[in-house]
């Protein structure tokens, strides 16, 4: 039932992505408080519902955003199983999973937006993406990604609080 | 009186004269020397009493200094809270009476304003979020404007609000007209937020400051909105078209109330299209 904290946790992000974190630019990249929060939720050890938490983010972003569904969905969800894969292999080194999925995790995003935006006939230059937005997004990502991760982990216990 | 006394008494008024002669300086040299000698003595003593009044009065002083000071923090906070409510206020009247302005001097329109509430998420793409929706009659591709000239065109609509796609977004394009060429091109923007013109004539000379208006062909936009200034041009022999780089009318990272055009359809060519 605590589950159900998603919905409005992933509505406040989206909100605050949109009127604060959109804002806050460098270069032309700003941070990605989605890609973040999946990441943190999915690399918690006892959290179960990391998919479920993709799907609303899709739906949340995609009525926000006009990047096309498929971006969004397959960033999420490649996000969530990169987090996923992580968590069982690294589960020692929390923070270090946590850089390192919000890095790829950034990078993977980025590119299938690239991809799918030029074949949908959006001019990009690859340079441009990369020097702009894509490497000052990643250095905001990563600033983000370890207050993101503690806030994270306190809601997994409350969540799926340990049995006695 | 006997004559000790009076001895006494003439001495106090011989002295006393002296006295009062050299401190009216009539002595010259000898008044001011002893007139600076009793001011140094003075200053010496008034000065070791403050210190001493100082010493006994400071700790009553700082109880009620360090009281009077947090009252008067808090004042200043509240002021300075005040101050920035008013100027908030300040600045959301003059745009609005920038747009009124706006609105005054282009009658032919009917606008609706609208604040802008968000960005897009991705950084990939150029477009805002307005507070205006379906239930103010706002549509899909109606032109969004300031007084300061074009900012985009509403790309999809809820009840209570709108996505504007700005003309800095890398997928816009725009057909513009430069007034003093007197010449047609598109203007594109890209993904770093700079809008550029491409496809000008290489027949016709475009000058740095020429003004750049929509042209309204294709149906997209109103004809005569302002959308910046040309920059600088680069025109290449071998190319088919010159290109310049615009400066845009419009302050794209400080928006925040917009004014959407309400009586303007825009018109699908597509179908014409061969």
């Amino acid at each position: 039932m605590r589950n159900l904290i998603a919905f409005p946790l992933l509505a406040l992000a989206i909100i605050l992505q949109s009127s604060v974190v959109s804002q806050i630019k460098l270069i032309s990249g700003y941070a990605d408080l989605m890609l973040i929060i999946l990441a943190a939720w999915a690399l918690q050890e006892r959290v179960e519902s990391a998919w479920h938490w993709a799907v609303l983010a899709c739906v949340f972003t995609g009525f926000v955003s006009s990047l096309p569904w498929m971006v969004l969905v397959l960033g999420y969800f490649v996000v969530v199983y990169l987090a996923q894969s992580l968590q069982r292999r690294v589960w020692q080194a929390p923070l270090l999973a946590m850089f390192s999925v919000t890095f790829a995790g950034t990078i993977l995003m980025h590119l299938i937006s690239f991809i799918v935006l030029r074949l949908s006939g959006t001019p990009f230059a690859f340079g441009d993406v990369v020097g702009l937005i894509t490497l000052p997004s990643l250095l905001l990502n990563m600033l983000f990604a370890i207050p993101v991760y503690t806030f994270m982990r306190d809601l997994a216990r409350w969540v799926y609080p340990y049995e006695e | 009186m006997n004559s000790r006394s009076l001895q006494t008494t003439i001495i106090f008024l011989v002295v006393g004269g002296i006295l009062i002669l050299a401190l009216g300086g009539f002595f010259g040299p000898a008044s001011r020397r002893l007139d600076s000698g009793l001011v140094e003595l003075q200053t010496w003593f008034s000065s070791r009493f403050l210190g001493v009044q100082d010493f006994i009065t400071a700790p009553r002083d700082i109880i009620s200094l360090r009281t009077r000071n947090a009252q008067l923090e808090t004042t200043v906070s509240q002021l300075q809270t005040q101050v920035i409510e008013l100027q908030q206020r300040v600045n959301e009247t003059e745009i609005l009476a920038a747009l009124v302005d706006f609105s005054r001097t282009n009658p032919e329109s009917t606008y609706k304003a609208a604040a802008v509430i968000g960005r897009d998420p991705s950084p990939f793409l150029h477009y805002i979020i307005i507070n205006r929706g379906s239930n103010d009659d706002i549509r899909r591709g109606m032109p969004v404007v300031t007084n300061q000239g074009l900012v985009g065109r509403i790309d999809a609509v809820i009840a209570d609000a709108a996505r504007v796609e700005l003309i800095t977004d890398p997928g816009s394009s725009v057909n513009v007209y430069l007034q003093n060429a007197d010449t047609n091109a598109v203007l594109l923007g890209s993904v770093t937020g700079d809008v550029s013109l491409d496809m000008i004539s290489q027949n016709v000379s475009v000058e740095p400051g020429d003004l750049i208006l929509t042209s309204g062909l294709g149906g997209g936009y109103p004809p005569d909105l302002i959308i910046g200034q040309v920059v600088t041009l680069r025109s290449l022999e071998f190319e088919l078209f010159q290109q310049a780089t615009v400066q845009p009318a419009v302050d794209f990272s400080r928006l925040e109330i917009v004014l959407v055009i309400t009586n303007f359809r825009p018109v699908d060519i597509t179908p014409l299209e061969p």
